[in-house]
């Protein structure tokens, strides 16, 4: 298990906050709060270890398409694939779009 | 000859009641100067479930424990006085077997708890004598519903909720690596002492013979037993529990249920 | 078309499985629209001490969602067990939210307040992780149902796909009434521990129709062991449940029935094994 951060750039806080997905395995939960104007500050724990790498650039690609909301995202990851990490985000950012 | 029916039979020192499975002994007898019925689950090598023969709870037994017990709650329903209940626990686990979950093992089991939960309520004074094992389904069923827990002191007293190989087995580790755990992780731990540590014991004893108690043995434990009668007082439920550093996220949660409630 | 067959086809396109749903949204689901507030949510990361020290990834809730809300109206406590994490286990803080819950409840209607409670059952009994915690636990929120349902109906629904066993399942016995749907499973044992103790010809593991066939929800509500045995569907789930909060408190809750279950079993030949039909006979023409 690996507790890993990070931290983008990002614009004013979101609205709201939400929660998506359960710590299956393979899946997530990922639960966004509003967090300091200008930052997005990511928290993963996970129970694959060395895959920090991975994780940057999955980050780096959804969110270099669009400014990020600024949020404090804390995401528990028993084994997701890439592919289900980015729908569990996008269904999180979504929802915190809402209000 | 069981740890469980030598405690019983020295302890509670009559006739078993008739009308009752040989592997749930049931004496009336006395603690002090008050009425007390003793039950205690016992090997049968002749039950007529071949998975309970070893002092298993199973179907009978589990149904048998709920009629022991409601039959004291009616018998002292208008009573001021209600008798004690000893649970003496020697249960290795509950029966596992093709007929018993056919036969809905769940729900005879369910019978005991119901039994000694409402007797607690009803204000009797329950209590539970750990003298040897007292193992997951089969401690839930027969003295996890008392308010004072007293274990004797001795590695064959254990508490858990399923023996080491086939925990191992299900969560996917070696014994040694879940013996290993047990030294941080207290729950986990199979020890009577590390058990203490979880504030759900209310007393641990040191007996002499734990396999066939002495004259000083069943004198301290009597004495023990009299002691959490008091100590009983009119408590009808299970807060004693609460407060050890090691459950202390229990209280919390209950805290914080009430604050948001 | 007719009218009903109309409004049948309707009801079928609408009609939503309730077996796919998460804890969370099945809670919400079974109380009145709108009334759903979650305790000691997510956010609160009130989570298991336990797990990290072990290298297990937790969850926000530990897995037990509570949730206060109305059912008909009238004051209800609802707590579901999330099966996807960790076989919806019972670990200390999950299992103190169901107690805790419960206890609450008892105090409401010691005060007058109706607070009635529904568990959902989707868990595999004790978090093997925390052990003597999780049996704890469990007693104690056994203790709150027996206690609650001298005032309220107390009321199980197993769904599927964990099914409710090992102290859980002594839980489920303990409910006032029980509802379960095909896909659910009710027992004490889980079917590799039998199989591992007594051996694959007293118990095949995996071998899911004759689990099925002695432990599932069409078998359990056939043997007497379940009062309402109902469709994956969300509608006929809150419906079920809200016919059976009508009924009120049962005349005899089925854990006190000893003497009639032990003259029963007193009649099985147990020198042979036992199949499905046969413990339907055995428990069936009772007047319920």
């Amino acid at each position: 298990m690996e507790t890993l951060s990070f931290e983008f750039a990002a614009g004013q806080p979101a609205r709201g906050k939400a929660l998506v997905g359960v710590v299956g395995s393979g899946d997530l939960e990922v639960l966004l709060e509003p967090g300091q104007a200008g930052k997005l500050a990511i928290q993963v724990v996970t129970s694959v270890n060395g895959a920090e790498q991975r994780w940057q650039h999955l980050f780096e690609r959804m969110f270099r398409e669009q400014t990020p909301p600024a949020l404090n995202i804390d995401i528990h990851d028993f084994g997701a694939t890439p592919g289900v990490v980015r729908l569990r985000l996008e269904q999180g950012l979504e929802e915190v779009g809402h209000d | 000859m069981s740890r469980g029916l030598n405690w019983l039979q020295a302890l509670a020192g009559g006739q078993a009641q008739a009308g009752y499975p040989a592997s749930v002994k049931v004496v009336d007898g006395t603690l002090g100067e008050r009425a007390a019925r003793y039950i205690a689950v016992v090997p049968d090598a002749d039950n007529p479930f071949p998975r309970a023969r070893n002092g298993e709870v199973g179907l009978l037994e589990g149904w048998a424990l709920g009629q022991a017990v409601d039959e004291v709650i009616a018998a002292d329903r208008d009573k001021a006085d209600k008798r004690v209940v000893v649970a003496v626990v020697d249960v290795p686990s509950q029966a596992y077997g093709r007929r018993e979950e056919a036969l809905g093992i769940h729900q005879a089991l369910a019978g005991a708890v119901d039994g000694y939960a409402r007797a607690r309520l009803a204000g009797h004074p329950v209590i539970a004598l750990l003298v040897g094992k007292a193992m997951s389904g089969a401690f839930l069923a027969h003295g996890y519903q008392a308010q004072r827990i007293i274990a004797l002191r001795d590695p064959g007293v254990m508490v858990h909720a399923m023996g080491k190989a086939a925990a191992a087995r299900i969560t996917l580790r070696s014994v040694e690596e879940l013996e290993a755990l047990a030294e941080s992780v207290p729950p986990m731990a199979y020890d009577i002492d590390n058990y203490a540590t979880l504030g759900l014991l209310w007393e641990t004893l040191s007996v002499q013979d734990i396999e066939q108690p002495a004259a000083d043995d069943l004198a301290r434990v009597r004495d023990c037993l009299l002691k959490a009668v008091e100590d009983i007082g009119t408590s009808r439920d299970l807060r004693g529990r609460l407060g050890a550093a090691n459950r202390k996220a229990s209280s919390r949660v209950r805290e914080k249920l009430r604050a948001q409630w | 078309m007719t009218d009903s067959s109309a409004v049948n086809v309707a009801r079928l396109l609408k009609s939503r499985s309730f077996v796919e749903l998460g804890a969370r949204q099945r809670a919400r689901a079974l109380l009145d629209e709108g009334s759903f507030r979650e305790l000691l949510d997510p956010f609160d990361r009130v989570t298991s001490p336990w797990l990290p020290k072990q290298g297990i990834v937790t969850q926000a809730d530990d897995g037990v969602v509570v949730a206060k809300g109305t059912i008909n109206g009238q004051p209800a406590v609802i707590a579901a067990i999330e099966g996807a994490f960790q076989g919806g286990s019972m670990g200390e803080v999950g299992g103190a939210k169901i107690a805790g819950a419960l206890e609450l409840a008892v105090e409401d209607n010691r005060k007058g307040i109706p607070t009635r409670a529904v568990l959902l059952l989707e868990t595999g009994g004790v978090r093997l992780q925390e052990a003597n915690l999780g049996l704890a636990a469990i007693a104690e929120i056994q203790a709150a149902i027996v206690e609650l349902r001298e005032y309220q109906p107390v009321i199980g629904v197993v769904a599927g796909s964990v099914g409710c066993f090992g102290g859980m399942g002594i839980a489920a016995g303990l409910c006032s009434y029980l509802i379960a749907t095909r896909e659910a499973r009710i027992g004490l044992n889980g079917p590799q521990v039998i199989e591992q103790e007594a051996g694959i010809a007293e118990y095949d593991s995996r071998d899911r129709p004759f689990i099925w066939s002695l432990t599932g929800g069409e078998q359990r509500f056939a043997s007497g062991l379940v009062d309402a045995y109902v469709a994956d569907d969300t509608d006929a789930i809150r419906a079920q449940l809200r016919e059976l909060f009508a009924l009120g408190k049962p005349a005899q809750p089925r854990s006190r029935r000893h003497a009639w279950y032990l003259q029963r079993l007193a009649d099985v030949d147990t020198r042979t094994q036992l199949d499905a039909a046969a413990v339907r006979a055995l428990y069936e023409g009772e007047v319920r």
